[in-house]
Formats: structure tokens, sequence, C-alpha cells
């Protein structure tokens, strides 16, 4: 082969383009191989109809790292996050709870249920924020491992020890708490109405396979809090021109720093010399070759897929085999001829413009969650919808919108198994409008094109094992020092000169890209590239 | 107690947080909704719409206007072609500024002059033994901005001119729902955009008939909180916060000429005598002792300073008008006049008044920020302004 690289990354969504830049930026030459012929994995945006531009997968932007928008510069390249200020939650019986940015409304609104919750309210998000401190340095760096007590591991204990010692003990306690309980339970020591349980309770579910009233589920809660410690940064928003702008502004800032971009290749497997990795096999058969191989793909996909079962250590297989995939949510695309409307909510409400829930009571949520247990979507699914034209017009045509439909649950292994999606997808979108419609009549004949993506087709176009949109669920068993497996959750693999960084690694996932980055920094921090 | 612009059956009642502010003695929306981010990001993603009617506006008519403006201002008028706009400066005869505004030359012998503050008497002074006739229309234009992205889309939609061919400081006539206006490819926000004047009488209709036109364009009604957070991103400065008008103040110190404040292109020195020509040629050859700049807080500096009292870095999302010093070595460098967290650019951007010696891009001061009552520095570099200056401001 004529070129070397330091680097090869497999896969082009956000966290590859990251720990592409990062490299790049500490010198070292850099091959990012992309399967498809569109930038950004899950984090992408496709004209699906003309004229409309749909977040296919991911939506909104969470927690991306300050760090990293600054490193790479990423406002000069592309990045433009426009705020997400408003919840609003109808309910069935033509009622609704709208929560926004000024805390006497919120007040107002949630007394209508219960004038105690409304007073615990602003408690809740200060406890929150206070949670979100323990948390940040945990998500900032590589994740400790207990099972190695070497001088560095003591370090960094050290110094989250006395991180934590400042906290105070009503902090640790709650997030003892947070990570054990259920996120029904962990908002009912708060709260006492279902109506603000209901919509608060599903931030604990997005992406597991988990209902709320399931333990472990509260930590996931946590993540809604921890963008708000960067003062000025948002933590929930929208990305202009939809969120593929987002891993296209990394792209274009590691393309600056020199990294090669290659669309359309498709790797087939790791190329191996026993059992150490020195580049990539496409699937039509050119290899490229480099020192280290990163794999921005989940940890399946990665191990038993590129690498093969049968060149990995048995016992590490097995954990592999084990981490949880189970994709369980789908996404609705609607291109809309006009805006719909909600009971309750004016026409040009500005609360449009944010997030809006369709979780209207813990029974509500549980219920769906007991289709899937048996294998089959949600008849009458929990939705997140945003509406990003209302705040970006440049994604829809004038006066049209899109609508983009968060959907859980749609369990990857449906009874009649996985393929069977190829016959429920239209099905499933059905059940997703009905529901939608009983909420926001009219609905219906807003539709101009409805574009439907069930976990299968998350697996199947977008490469997501099981539809997990996180690249494996972000259960407690499964993160921090045992993401992907314990023993190698420092981006590190058993596989001599491979390395993970997608979301399969430490911290998970969501548009984040700290494993990019971190992933990134450990490995030139170890001179293993 | 301030009056009702032409617009204010329209704005009142759209004005839901009863956020008000006095402009030019017209009551001016600080902000109509929750916060006045969500208008903010209008400016930068859609288009927002703000009542401008507060300006002070003049015609200035007759065979010896171009010849009595160039006298006045800083620039010549005598080459300005017919439907253009010059964005320029007056001074005193001690070459401090009086006011910045805007002249847009509407026929051979017809101009059409913005200002901040009142500036008739002043014109009329100086206009003895010109050919001229001087008239106050700051009452009988209603004035609106449309800047942003959409705004062209909108124009076009509703408009009869030639929206393609309308350049960046272009002016032309149109009609607009049967509304005659003028339209000026100009703002205060360093974007795409346009400021719009019309009979007082037909103003409601031209609100109306834009509101209706921008439903699609995701057009909204912004008031002066976001505005002032766009013009500190466009690099562009405010008389009364940025700078004073020279016969305002009492002391020289106060008082600045054109090259002090980051105008030094309106100035054209040899374009015929003018009002304070001899003091800006000194000037211009000795070198201006103040400078205007741009300058950035060094986020990761905000960061730690905030760390050592264990607080996140807590930055108001609202414009700052607040004079702060700046430090060079332990010495007063200059201050910063009007700052902003952008939350597009993802900065903490500030324009500054800095002694020249300080005024070079990469400039390393230090910027007092308050944290806890207490009045500590956080580093600050001199950078490149405007800070945010997009391709479609000035393409077609």
């Amino acid at each position: 082969m004529a070129t070397t690289y330091d680097a090869i990354i497999v896969g082009g969504g956000h966290n590859g383009l990251t720990c592409a830049a990062y490299l790049a930026k500490a010198g070292r030459k850099v091959l990012l191989l992309e399967r498809r012929d569109i930038l950004g994995g899950a984090t992408v945006s496709e004209e699906i109809t003309p004229g409309f531009t749909f977040s296919s997968c991911s939506y909104v932007v969470s927690l991306l790292r300050p760090q990293i928008i600054r490193d790479l510069e990423l406002s000069k390249h592309g990045l433009e996050i426009l705020p997400l200020d408003w919840t609003f939650s109808p309910f069935e019986d033509g009622t609704s709870l709208l929560r926004g940015p000024d805390g006497e409304m919120n007040r107002r609104n949630i007394a209508r249920f219960s004038p105690r919750d409304a007073e615990r309210y602003p408690l809740f998000g200060q406890a929150m924020s206070e949670l979100g401190r323990l948390v940040k340095p945990i998500v900032e760096a590589p994740a400790l491992d207990p099972s190695k007590l070497n001088l560095s591991t003591l370090i960094e204990l050290l110094r989250l020890r006395k991180h934590f010692r400042g906290l105070g003990e009503d902090a640790i306690a709650a997030n003892l708490k947070m990570m054990t309980m259920s996120a029904y339970d962990f908002l009912s020591e708060w709260f006492e109405s279902d109506r603000l349980i209901g919509p608060m309770s599903v931030s604990g579910i997005i992406g597991t396979f988990l209902g709320v009233r399931s333990p472990g589920t509260a930590y996931v809660l946590l993540h809604h809090y921890m963008g708000e410690i960067d003062g000025a940064f948002r933590a929930w928003g929208l990305q202009k021109g939809g969120t593929g702008q987002v891993a296209l502004a990394i792209a274009r800032s590691a393309r600056a720093l020199g990294v090669e971009i290659k669309t359309g290749c498709p790797v087939a497997r790791i190329l191996m010399s026993g059992d150490e990795a020195r580049g990539v096999v496409l699937e039509n058969g050119d290899e490229y070759r480099a020192k280290v191989v990163v794999s921005g793909a989940d940890p399946h996909r990665t191990f038993l897929g590129m690498v093969g079962e049968d060149r990995l250590d048995g016992d590490f297989a097995r954990q592999i085999k084990r981490f949880k995939m189970r994709g369980s949510s789908g996404k609705v695309n609607l291109a809309l001829d006009s805006l719909p409307e909600f009971p309750g909510l004016a026409v040009d409400s500005p609360a449009l413009k944010g997030d809006i829930t369709i979780a209207p009571s813990v029974d509500f949520l549980e219920r769906a969650y007991d289709d899937a247990k048996y294998g089959r979507f949600s008849r009458q699914p929990f939705m997140d919808c945003v509406i990003p034209s209302l705040t970006d017009p440049s994604v829809a045509p004038p006066g049209k919108h899109v609508m983009s439909i968060f959907v859980q649950y749609a369990p990857y292994k449906l009874k009649e198994g996985p393929a069977d999606w190829e016959n429920q997808r239209e099905a499933f979108g059905d059940a997703v409008i009905d529901t939608l419609a009983r909420f926001s009549p009219g609905i219906k004949d807003r539709i101009l094109h409805r574009h439907v993506l069930t976990p299968w087709d998350l697996e199947q176009t977008y490469g997501l094992t099981e539809g997990n949109i996180f690249h494996g669920e972000l259960s407690l068993e499964q993160l921090a020092f045992m993401r992907p497996v314990a023993r190698w959750a420092r981006y590190k693999t058993p596989v001599r000169n491979l390395w993970l960084c997608g979301s399969g690694a430490h911290p998970g996932g969501g548009i984040m890209a700290a494993p990019g980055q971190l992933c990134a920094s450990t490995m030139l921090k170890a001179r293993a590239v | 107690m301030p009056t009702e612009s032409p617009f204010h059956g329209r704005i009142a009642p759209l004005c839901t947080s009863y956020a008000w502010k006095q402009w030019g003695g017209y009551y001016a929306v600080s902000h109509y909704g929750e916060t006045h981010l969500a208008e903010y990001w209008a400016f930068r993603e859609a288009c927002a719409l703000t009542d401008i009617t507060p300006l002070f506006k003049y015609e200035v008519k007759g065979a010896d206007a171009a010849r009595l403006l160039s006298r006045l201002t800083v620039r010549g008028f005598a080459k300005m072609p017919v439907g253009r706009v010059a964005y320029t400066c007056w001074c005193d005869a001690n070459g401090k500024v009086i006011d910045d505004g805007t002249v847009s030359r509407l026929d051979e012998d017809r101009f059409f002059v913005t200002a901040a503050e009142p500036t008739l008497a002043w014109m009329s002074r100086l206009s003895r033994g010109f050919d001229v006739e001087i008239v106050d229309v700051s009452e009988r234009i209603a004035a609106l901005s449309l800047q942003g992205p959409t705004s062209r889309d909108v124009l076009k939609q509703c408009s009869d001119a030639d929206m393609d061919a309308l350049k960046y400081f272009d002016t032309t006539q149109a009609k607009l729902d049967g509304v005659e206006l003028q339209i000026s490819r100009t703002g205060y926000t360093g974007d795409l955009g346009y400021e719009l004047w019309c009979d007082a009488a037909d103003a409601i209709k031209l609100w109306d008939a834009l509101r209706s036109a921008g439903r699609a364009y995701g057009l909204e009604p912004a008031g002066i909180e976001a505005l002032d957070m766009v013009r500190i991103e466009a690099g562009l400065i405010m008389l009364g916060v940025d700078y004073h008008s020279a016969p305002h103040v009492t002391i020289d110190a106060r008082r600045s000429t054109p090259y002090e404040i980051g105008l030094d292109r309106c100035v054209q020195l040899d374009h015929g005598a003018f009002m304070g020509q001899d003091a800006l040629r000194a000037e211009a050859a000795r070198g201006a002792s103040w400078k205007m700049v741009g300058v950035e807080a060094d986020w990761l500096g905000l960061e730690q300073l905030y760390a050592s009292y264990d607080l996140p870095p807590g930055l108001s999302p609202a414009a700052s008008r607040a004079t702060l010093p700046l430090y060079a070595d332990g010495e007063f460098a200059g201050q910063v006049t009007s700052s902003v967290w952008s939350p597009l650019l993802k900065r903490h951007l500030s324009l500054a008044s800095v002694k020249a010696k300080y005024a070079q891009l990469g400039s390393v001061l230090q910027l007092e920020h308050t944290v806890l009552y207490e009045r500590r520095k956080v580093t600050a570099t001199v950078v490149e302004k405007p800070f945010f200056d997009p391709e479609r401001k000035r393409t077609p």
C-alpha cells in the first residue's frame, strides 16, 4: 500500500470525527472511513422528501462538551445550537402542562395540578444541578478502573475524593439513590402529581429497554441537568440545518486539521496480523494500513463483526455478546403542510418551539412498556416531538414544517423476529400518528410525507446494532468502568492497536462527543499513536 | 413620559412581558415574551422586526443638499449615486464626534438623514448660505427594521421591489400592500436586512402586511435587548454607550474623534472642507491615542475564576452596557463599553476603547470581572471585529 497512516478511524459519526480531529490536532496522520455516502452516522440530516430536511435519527443536541466546541473551533465551522426552551405536555382530558424559562409561569402552571409540587419544582432543579456537578468530573475524564490499583488510578481517585468531599453528604446520598432507584420512585420522593411525574420521568427511559418504574432509570434523569452547569452553554438545543450539521461542523474542523475523510467506504473487517490490528479491509477489497485502528462503531459491530469472534479472547467475546444493545425506540419524521394544533395552546404560542412530550401519565408509560416486554411495539407509545422549522425555517419550505417524533417503545426483537419490522413498519407509523392525533386533532390532514424508522432500519441503514441509539444501553451495569466491559473501559481493547471511540465507550451516548475526545486524549497520553 | 409610536397599537398587545424602555421619547419594547433570547435567535436564524421610529429623521433638499451634507459630515456626497446609502458621522470644529447615522440619496437634490439625537438646529445653523431646505420628518415617517437571513424572502413576497437588485447599502422606493415606502438594505445587526420607511399614517398597514408575509419565514417582533446583542456581535457602536456626543459632555477626555471609535473608514479627509477637517487631518498624521477594538474574554480563564469560588461560570444572557476597566501590566489600558455572551459564537465578546499601544490584534489585557461581589480580573485578548460577519450580509 502506498500510504501508511498513524491512525484509521472506522466510522464518520460525531465521535469518530471528533477522535480524528483531536488526533490530527496532535499532528497525527489520520484517515477516516465512512460506510455511507454521507457523514454523521446517527448524527445526520437528510432530505428525505424534497424541501424538507429531517434530522433522521438523533434530533436534539445535548451535552456537547464546551471544551470540544472550543478546541475544534466548531462555531467557526458551522455549529449553531438553537434553544429548546419549552416543554409542553398535553393530557388526555384536554388539559396540559407548559413549562419554560419563566419560573413564575412554571409555578402557576404546575400549581393547577399540585401547589406543593409547584413549590418543589425549582428546588428539584437546584438539587439536580448540584448532582450534575458531582457527575461532571466523571464525564470529563476516562473511566477509572478500580480493578487496576496503580499510581495513576490512585491519583485520580484522590482527585475525585477531594471533589466529592466538597459536595456534602446530602448530595452524595441523593446521588446514591439516583444510581439505584427508578425514575418514578425518585421523582415520587419529590412530587405527588402524576401530571408532573409522567412527563418528567421519560428522561429516565429514553434509549433503554426499561420502564419508568424499572430500577436504575433515575440516573438518566440527571443527564438533563448536566448541561446547565456550564452556565451560558445550553443543555438542550437544535442544530441549525438539522443535527447532521453538527457532524459536518466537526468534519470541517477535522479536514482543516488535516484528516483525510473518505465516504462510501464500508469497512469489511479489521486487518489483523496475529493478535494485532494493522489496518482495515474494505468491502471492495481495498486495504488501508495504519499504526492503530480506532472504531467508532458500536462494540458488537466492532468486535463480533469487524474483528471476528474467533480472534477474540473467549471471555471477552462472551462479555461483549452480553453487552445489552436491545434497541427500544423508533423515529417518525413528518413533513407538515401547516403547524399542528393542540387544545389549550395558542396557535402562535412560543411553546411549540420547544419539546412536546406525549407522556400523559405514569400508567400510560408503563402500559407502553408492557407491549414491548412481549415483543410488540407500543400500541400507544410515548413520544417526544420537536418542530425545528419553527426556530430554523431553513429546514422546510416557507410556511411548511418538519416534525421529529422520537417514539418508544419499539423493541428490536419483535415476537416475529426483527426482520418482521419490514412488515410492521407502517402499522407502527399508524400507531404513532393515531396516538398523536388524540392530542393534536387534525394532525393527519397536515401530513405531506411520513418517514418511519424502526430499530431494524436504525440497524440496517445507520449501522446501530439492534437499533440501540446509544451503542448499548445506558443502564448502570453498562456505565463508567464497565462500558463496554470491565477492565476494557478506557478505549483500549484486548486487540492490540485497536481502540474504541464510539458511544459504546465511556461516558456513553448522546451528541456529547466525549468518547471521541477522551479516546484520542487517552491514546495520545499512552503514546499509542 | 414617553409617547407612542405609530406602530404602538400593534406592538403593545404583543408585548406580554410589559417590559418597556424609553428610546428617543418613545415607548420601545425591551423584549416581547418571557425572555429576549427567542428574538435574538429570530435575528440570526429567521428574521426579526423592530420598530425604529424613534430615530431622528431629516429630509435635506435643494440644489446645495449634497454640498451641505459634505460640509457637515466627514464624508463627501457629490459623487454618491442616487439610490445609495452611506454611513457617516459628524463632528464639532475640534473633530470630536457629535453623532453618527446614515445618509441616503433619494434624488439628485434630495437626501434622507437619520441620527440618534436631534440634529435639526445644528444642521440649520450650518446651512446658512446654502440653497437647501431641511425638514424634520422624525414624526411624519414611521420606520421598521426587518433583519435576518429570511428578511429578503419576506419582502419578495409582499413588496414590488426588485429585491435581488437591491445591493448592500442600496435604497429604493417600493409599494407594499398599497403602502408607498422606501426600502434600504441597511441595519444594525451585521446581517442581511432592511430598513423600511413609510408615512406614519400607513404604519399599521405596513406592520400587518409584514407580519402576515413573515409568518412563513419565522418572522418575530423583536425588542431592544435582542437588538443590543446582535449589534455587539456585529461590532457596531452606540451613541451614549460606546462613545458620547461631544456637546453633551463636559470634559475632553469623554469626547472622541472618528479615528478613536473605529469610524476611520467613514472619514474622507480630502473631499472638500468639512466640520472638524483640520483637527482630523492633524490626528490622522499624528495617530489617534485611543482605539475602539474587539475584546474576547478567555473562556478557560472565566471558568477557572468561577471555579475558584466553587461556582459554574455565571454569565448574563443579556448584553451589558456596563463600563469595565481593562489593564495591561497592572496599568489602566482602557475600558470595555459593551459586552455580550454570544450564544451563536459561544464567545464572550466586548467592544472596548483602549489606548492605541494596546490596540493591535492579539494584545493581551486583563478585564475586570466581578464574581460573588468581588472584583477580579480575567485575561482578555484584542480580536478582530466584526465578530459576526456572514457572507449573506453583502452578497446578492
